[in-house]
C-alpha cells in the first residue's frame, strides 16, 4: 500500500543522497593542488554518470535481485525488469523504483568516496574501468550481504547497518587503503607538503555533506515516521560531538584548524550512518565524540611517518570512522529506539555480529580491490606519467585548466 | 642619475608604505603579488591533524623610479612605514635605471618622470 508521506520522504531523501556526490567532489577538491581541482572534481562527479548506468542495467539486480545462496541478487531486476510503481518487500509503502533509486545514490557516492585516495596521480582512463569493476564485485554483493537478504542482514548473521556503515564507509575505507598501496604515493611525498589549494570549497563540501546526510540517514528508515526524525537527530548529534572534539585536537597540536573541524563533522557522521537508527542520542553523541580521535590519530601516524600516500586520508576517516560506527552499534544499540539490543544493554551477541560482518566486508574490499588495481596496473596503468603528474591532472587528462 | 626602488613588504603593510610615500610626495608606483622567503624561512601553518611548514609567504613588491637625491630619503620612509621589529618585515634593492620613456609623449629621462607635485618635481 503506497503511503504519500513515505513516498514523498524518499523522493526528497533520493535527492540529498544524490547531492552528497558533488558536495563530495568539493570536499576533496578544496584539498588538492590547484593543477588538480578538475580532475579531483570529476572522479566524483562522473560516479553519477556512470553508476546511475550500471545500476539501471544490472546493479540493482546484482544487489536487491532474488537471493542466490546468500550472495549474491538474481538476474530479475536487469533494466529494472518490474521495479516499477507497485512495492516491493522491501519498502512496502513506496513504490519499488523510488527504493531502487534511493539505492542508486548510496552505489554512486561510496566509489566516489574512494578516490580520495588516487587523486593527482590516477589515469582517468583506468579509474573509470575500475570503478566499474568495483561497483560490480565489490558494493554490489556487499549490499546484497546486509540489505539485500544475504550472508550478512536480518536473513543471516543479523549484523545491523541502518544507513551503510558497512556497505558504505568500511568497503570504501578498506578499499581506499588496497588502491593506495597498488599505486603508490604522489611525487614528492614525504619531502614537500602538499599545501590545501582551496579550503573553503572543503568547508562548503563538508556542509552539504552533513545536509545531505539526513536524507542518507534519515531516508534510510524508509519511511516518514519515528525512526526517520531519530536518525536525522542522532546524525546531527554525532557530527556536531566530533566536530567539536576535532576542533579540541587540533587546538592542543597548534591553534583550531577549519579544515580540521568540518572532517571531524564528516567522520562523526561516517561513524552514526550503521547506528543511526538503532542508537540514543546520548549514544550518538559518545560514538560522534570518540570517531574523532580515533580519525585524528590515526592521519597523524600514518602522514606523520610518511607511511602510506592514503592522500585524503579515506582510510583513516570512512574505514576506521566506519569501523568504529560498525562496532559502536553494536555497543550501543538499544532495543527501546530500533528493536536491538548491543552489548551495553546485555546482547553481547550483537557485537560479536557487528565484528564478524565488518571483518568480511573489510576482508572483500581490500582483497579484491587490491587484486583489481594490481591487474588493472598490468593491463592499463594505474598511474599518469610523472610529467604528466607534475603538469597535473586537469591539464594532462582532460586539457582543461579550473582557473584562467 | 635615475634609480628604481624595489621594495618587498608585508602585504598587510602596503597601504601604510603607500601613504607614507604620497605623505613625501611620491605620486607614481606600481605593486606587484609575489611570494617568496628570506632568513625567516616561513611560517608553521594547522592542517586537518598537527602543522606542517609553509616557505613561500605572500607579500608585496613595490617598484618606484625616482632621482638619486630622493632616494635615502624615500628608503627610510619605507623603513619606517612597513617595518615591524619582527623578522619577515622584508628588504630594498636600489638599481640604477638607463632610460625612461613615456608612451604617450615620447619623452625621455627626467622629463619622462615629471608628475605635478611629485617630489622629483621640487
Amino acid at each position: 500500500m503506497i503511503d504519500s508521506g513515505d513516498t514523498t520522504w524518499l523522493l526528497v531523501s533520493s535527492a540529498l543522497v544524490l547531492v552528497m556526490t558533488p558536495a563530495l567532489a568539493f570536499f576533496y577538491g578544496g584539498m588538492v593542488r590547484k593543477k588538480n581541482i578538475l580532475s579531483t572534481l570529476n572522479l566524483s562527479f562522473i560516479m553519477m554518470c556512470l553508476i546511475s548506468i550500471q545500476w539501471l542495467l544490472y546493479g540493482y539486480s546484482l544487489a536487491f535481485g532474488s537471493d542466490v545462496g546468500g550472495i549474491i541478487g538474481g538476474l530479475d531486476f536487469l533494466g529494472f525488469t518490474g521495479v516499477g510503481a507497485e512495492p516491493s518487500a522491501y519498502a512496502p509503502t513506496i513504490p519499488h523504483m523510488l527504493f531502487a533509486a534511493f539505492q542508486m545514490m548510496f552505489a554512486i557516492i561510496t566509489p566516489a568516496l574512494i578516490t580520495g585516495a588516487f587523486v593527482e596521480r590516477v589515469r582517468f582512463k583506468t579509474f573509470i574501468v575500475f570503478s566499474l569493476l568495483w561497483a560490480t564485485l565489490v558494493y554490489d554483493p556487499v549490499a546484497h550481504w546486509v540489505w539485500g537478504g544475504g550472508i550478512l542482514g536480518a536473513a543471516g548473521l543479523g549484523a545491523l547497518d541502518f544507513a551503510g556503515g558497512t556497505v558504505v564507509h568500511i568497503t570504501a575505507g578498506f578499499s581506499a587503503l588496497a588502491f593506495a598501496l597498488a599505486i603508490g604515493p604522489r611525487k614528492g611525498f614525504g619531502k614537500t607538503s602538499f599545501e590545501p589549494s582551496n579550503i573553503p570549497f572543503s568547508v562548503l563540501g563538508a556542509g552539504l555533506l552533513w545536509m545531505g546526510w539526513f536524507g542518507f540517514n534519515g531516508g534510510s528508515a524508509l519511511a516518514a515516521n519515528g525512526t526517520a526524525v531519530h536518525a536525522l537527530f542522532t546524525t546531527n548529534t554525532a557530527a556536531a560531538a566530533a566536530g567539536l572534539v576535532w576542533m579540541i585536537l587540533s587546538w592542543i597540536d597548534n591553534k583550531p584548524s577549519v579544515l580540521g573541524i568540518v572532517t571531524g563533522a564528516v567522520v562523526g557522521l561516517v561513524a552514526i550512518t550503521p547506528g543511526a537508527g538503532f542508537v540514543t542520542p546520548i549514544g550518538a553523541l559518545i560514538i560522534g565524540a570518540l570517531v574523532a580521535p580515533i580519525s585524528y590519530y590515526a592521519i597523524k601516524f600514518i602522514k606523520g611517518r610518511n607511511l602510506i600516500d592514503e592522500s585524503l586520508d579515506v582510510f583513516a576517516c570512512h574505514g576506521l570512522g566506519g569501523l568504529w560506527g560498525a562496532l559502536a552499534t553494536g555497543l550501543f544499540a538499544a532495543s527501546s529506539v530500533g528493536g536491538v539490543d548491543g552489548l551495553f544493554y546485555g546482547n553481547p551477541g550483537q557485537f560479536l555480529a557487528q565484528l564478524w560482518a565488518a571483518l568480511l566486508a573489510i576482508a572483500v574490499s581490500f582483497g579484491v580491490t587490491f587484486v583489481l588495481a594490481k591487474v588493472l596496473n598490468a593491463i592499463m596503468g594505474l598511474r599518469v606519467s610523472d610529467s604528466e603528474e607534475q603538469v597535473g591532472l586537469d591539464i594532462s587528462e582532460h586539457a582543461e585548466r579550473a582557473y584562467a | 642619475m635615475t634609480k628604481k626602488i624595489e621594495a618587498i613588504i608585508r602585504t598587510e603593510k602596503l597601504e601604510d608604505v603607500k601613504n607614507a610615500l604620497h605623505g613625501i610626495g611620491i605620486v607614481g608606483m606600481n605593486t606587484f603579488e609575489i611570494q617568496g622567503h628570506g632568513r625567516q624561512g616561513g611560517i608553521k601553518l594547522t592542517g586537518r591533524t598537527g602543522t606542517y611548514q609553509v616557505d613561500m609567504l605572500p607579500k608585496m613588491q613595490l617598484n618606484i623610479i625616482l632621482s638619486d637625491h630622493n632616494v635615502e630619503k624615500t628608503i627610510a620612509t619605507i623603513c619606517k612605514a612597513a617595518g615591524t621589529g619582527e623578522p619577515g618585515d622584508g628588504i630594498i634593492f636600489v638599481y640604477p635605471v638607463d632610460d625612461v620613456i613615456r608612451v604617450r609623449t615620447g619623452e625621455r629621462g627626467k622629463e619622462a618622470l615629471h608628475y605635478e607635485g611629485d617630489i622629483d618635481s621640487k
